[in-house]
C-alpha cells in the first residue's frame, strides 16, 4: 500500500493489519487531521472566488474519485463520465422538486439512480475487454445527453433545470461560505470510503482484475461481477459529484458536460496518478488550476508582442483545450504514475536529505 | 408513404455509408495492425479537409493539384504522428494508448479550431454541373464522385493487402508481431506505414465530406460515427468495416424517415447509431466478421 521508502528505518510491519494502514506514521496521520482542521478555517480565510474554485475542485475531485476506481484500479476505461455526472445532477433536483425529498437525502439517491443507470451501459461492456467498454461509455455518453435534451418533464429540455439550495432540519445553507462544508464533508466521507474500499477482499480483487484479468479469474474471482461493481462505483460518485453540483449551482444547463467533459475527468485522474487516491485530488486541483493560471497569463501578457501574434486573449479557450490534451500525452509519456509518483519522490528526497546517497 | 424522399434519403444513405465505411476501413487499419483505438481518426480526416481548403482558397492551386498535395502531407503527418507521440508509447498498457490518441484529438481539435476560426467554410465548387440524371433520380456529382471515390479506396485496399508486399507484411505483423520480426519485417516500419495509409485515407474521405458539406470542426463526428461501424463490422475485420459503415449510413438515414414520418422526436438521425452501438455489444460483442478473442496465457 505504501511506498517503503516514506517508512522510518526500524519499522518493520508484523501484522497484515498493520501493514494495510491508511497512515502509514502517525506524524503523517496527525498532519492529516490537521490539514482537515485547518480547511474547516478556510471560509473565513479565503475570498469568495478562491472559495468558489475550492468548492469546484471538491466535487469534480468525487467524480474524478470514481473514475479513477475504474481506470487507475480495475484497468478499464470510460468516456462517459460527464454524462453520469449530469444525470446525478438533473435526478437530484428531479427527485427533491417533484417527491419533496429533502437535499439531504436527494443527493446520496441521486448517486444510487445513477449507478442502477450505469450497470445498464456498463453490463453489456463488463463481458469485455476495456476496449469495448470504451466504446460504450462514449455512446452513453451521447444518449444521455440526447435524452437530458429530449425530456423536458426530467431535465427541462432545452431550458436549464432549477435545484434548490442545500438544507438541513429545515435549515437552509446559502452561499459559497456554507456550502463549502457540505462539499469538504463529501469529500472526506468518499475519500475514506474508497480508501478503505481498497484495502478490504473486494478492492484486491479489483487491483488484481486490472494487473492480469485472466489470472484474476483462474483464481476465483468474478470478473463480471467486479468489472461491473467499478463501473457501479464509477458512476455512483459520479452520481453524487453532479448533485452535489447542482445544489450548488441552482441552475443545471448540459452546457459544457459533452465528451470534452469527460475527457477532462480522464485528465485529471492520468495528471494525478491513476491508482492513486491522493493523486486524484491533486490531478483534479491541477487542471481546475489550470484555467486560472493560464488567464492570469494572458493577462500579464496582455498587449506584448507575444500577444499580438497569437492573438492570446481571444483564443484563451482553444489554448486551454490545447493545453489539457498535451498535459495528457505528455503525463502519459514522461510521468505516467502522475504527480502522486512526484510527489512521493519528493518526501523520499526530503526525508534522506541532505544525505540522499 | 413518401416514397420519393425515402429513395432520396436511401441514396443520401448509401453516399455517407460508404465515407463511414472508408473511415471506418482506416480504423480498423491502424487498430490492425498496431492494437491501438484510434481516438483521433476524425480529426485527421479534419486535417485532411482543412489542409485540401486552405491550398485551393488561400493558395488558389487546383483541385487536380491540391489534392494529391494534401495526400502527401497526409502521409507524412501520419508518420510523424506515429513516431514523435506513438512509438515511444510501444509496450505501455493498452490504456494509455488509447488516451494518448483521446489527448490527441483534444489537441487536434482545439488547434484546427484556432487556425480556421469555428465557423464553417465552403468548399470552392469543384464540378461544373451540379447534379446528374441517373434512372429519373436527381443525384448531386459530388454524391456520385463520392461513390466513385470511395470504392476507388476500398478496391485499392483490398489489392495492397492481397498483392502488394508491404500489405502482406502488414497482414503478418497483424497476425503475430514476433514472428513477423523473425521473418525479416521492420514492425517499427509496418507500424508507421499503418499510421500513414491511415490518415491518407481519412484524408480522402475528409475532402470528399468538404467538398459535399464545407469544412467545419464538426466532420470530426465521422472519427465518433466510425465506432458503431467498426463494431458492427468487427473491430478487426477491413471488409467488416465497409458493410459496418454502409449499414450505419442507411441507418441513420432510415431513422431520420420514421422520425421525420412517424415519431416526431427530433435527432434520431445522430443518436440512432449509438443505440445499435449498445445493442451490439450486448448481443453480438465481436461484430459480423470479427474474430473471437481466445487468449493464451
Amino acid at each position: 500500500m505504501v511506498a517503503r521508502s516514506t517508512i522510518p528505518a526500524g519499522d518493520f510491519r508484523t501484522s497484515y493489519a498493520a501493514d494495510t494502514t491508511i497512515f502509514p506514521t502517525r506524524t503523517s496521520r496527525n498532519f492529516a487531521i490537521a490539514g482537515v482542521i485547518l480547511l474547516c478555517f478556510a471560509p473565513q480565510a479565503f475570498s469568495e472566488y478562491w472559495l468558489s474554485v475550492a468548492i469546484q475542485i471538491g466535487i469534480f475531485a468525487i467524480a474524478a474519485l470514481g473514475l479513477n476506481i475504474l481506470v487507475g484500479f480495475t484497468g478499464q476505461i470510460s468516456i462517459g463520465q460527464a454524462g453520469f455526472f449530469l444525470l446525478g445532477a438533473f435526478t437530484s433536483a428531479y427527485i427533491n422538486n417533484t417527491y419533496a425529498i429533502p437535499v439531504f437525502f436527494a443527493i446520496p439517491l441521486a448517486g444510487v439512480i445513477t449507478a442502477l443507470v450505469g450497470l445498464v451501459f456498463g453490463l453489456p461492456a463488463a463481458r469485455l475487454k476495456g476496449l469495448y467498454l470504451v466504446i460504450a461509455t462514449l455512446a452513453a455518453q451521447y444518449i444521455l445527453l440526447d435524452f437530458f435534451s429530449r425530456a423536458e418533464w426530467f431535465s427541462g429540455g432545452s431550458v436549464p433545470a432549477s435545484a434548490n439550495p442545500f438544507s438541513i432540519f429545515g435549515y437552509t445553507l446559502r452561499g459559497d461560505r456554507q456550502y463549502f462544508y457540505v462539499v469538504l464533508a463529501y469529500v472526506l466521507v468518499c475519500y475514506l470510503l474508497v480508501t478503505n474500499l481498497m484495502r478490504t477482499r473486494d478492492g484486491r480483487a479489483l487491483i488484481a482484475i486490472r494487473d492480469h484479468y485472466l489470472s484474476a479469474e483462474i483464481m476465483g474471482i468474478n470478473l463480471t461481477k467486479y468489472r461491473t461493481l467499478s463501473f457501479g462505483l464509477a458512476a455512483f460518485f459520479a452520481g453524487i459529484a453532479g448533485a452535489l453540483y447542482a445544489h450548488y449551482q441552482l441552475v443545471i444547463s448540459q452546457e459544457g458536460f459533452g465528451i470534452e467533459r469527460s475527457i477532462l475527468f480522464l485528465a485529471m485522474i492520468i495528471i494525478g496518478g491513476t491508482g492513486s487516491i491522493m493523486g486524484t485530488l491533486m490531478g483534479t486541483a491541477f487542471v481546475v488550476l489550470l484555467p486560472e493560471s493560464m488567464e492570469w497569463l494572458s493577462h500579464n501578457l496582455k498587449g506584448s508582442s507575444i500577444d499580438k501574434a497569437l492573438a492570446l486573449n481571444n483564443n484563451i479557450t482553444f489554448l486551454r483545450e490545447i493545453a489539457i490534451g498535451m498535459i495528457i500525452i505528455a503525463f502519459l509519456m514522461f510521468e505516467p504514475d502522475g504527480l502522486a509518483h512526484r510527489w512521493r519522490q519528493i518526501k523520499t528526497y526530503w526525508k534522506l536529505y541532505p544525505f540522499s546517497h | 408513404m413518401n416514397t420519393s424522399f425515402l429513395l432520396q434519403l436511401l441514396v443520401n444513405g448509401l453516399v455517407v455509408g460508404t465515407l463511414y465505411g472508408v473511415v471506418a476501413m482506416s480504423f480498423v487499419l491502424i487498430y490492425k495492425a498496431t492494437q491501438v483505438v484510434n481516438f483521433a481518426q476524425g480529426e485527421l480526416l479534419l486535417i485532411g479537409a482543412w489542409v485540401c481548403w486552405l491550398m485551393l482558397t488561400k493558395y488558389q492551386v487546383p483541385f487536380w493539384v491540391g489534392m494529391p498535395l494534401t495526400l502527401v502531407f497526409m502521409f507524412a503527418f501520419g508518420i510523424a504522428v506515429q513516431v514523435v507521440i506513438l512509438r515511444p508509447m510501444i509496450g505501455e498498457p493498452i490504456i494509455s494508448v488509447i488516451m494518448v490518441t483521446i489527448g490527441l484529438s483534444t489537441v487536434f481539435q482545439a488547434a484546427l479550431k484556432w487556425m480556421f476560426g469555428v465557423n464553417p467554410q465552403p468548399f470552392p465548387p469543384v464540378f461544373a454541373s451540379k447534379a446528374v440524371d441517373l434512372f429519373g433520380l436527381q443525384i448531386q456529382t459530388v454524391y456520385v464522385m463520392s461513390l466513385v471515390v470511395s470504392v476507388l479506396m476500398m478496391l485499392g485496399m483490398a489489392w495492397f493487402f492481397k498483392v502488394s508486399k508491404y500489405g502482406l507484411a502488414m497482414r503478418a505483423t497483424a497476425f503475430n508481431q514476433q514472428v513477423a520480426q523473425s521473418l525479416g519485417i521492420s514492425v517499427k516500419n509496418v507500424f508507421a506505414m499503418a499510421w500513414a495509409i491511415s490518415a491518407t485515407v481519412s484524408a480522402v474521405a475528409g475532402v470528399v465530406v468538404a467538398v459535399v458539406n464545407g469544412v467545419s470542426s464538426g466532420l470530426s463526428a465521422y472519427g465518433i460515427k466510425v465506432f458503431p461501424a467498426a463494431i458492427l463490422g468487427g473491430l478487426d475485420s477491413v471488409g467488416g468495416a465497409v458493410l459496418g459503415g454502409i449499414i450505419i449510413g442507411l441507418l441513420e438515414n432510415v431513422a431520420q424517415y420514421v422520425d421525420s414520418q412517424y415519431l416526431h422526436w427530433g435527432n434520431l438521425y445522430e443518436i440512432a447509431p449509438f443505440y445499435v452501438l449498445i445493442i451490439i455489444l450486448m448481443i453480438k460483442p465481436y461484430g459480423l466478421f470479427g474474430t473471437k478473442d481466445i487468449e493464451r496465457i
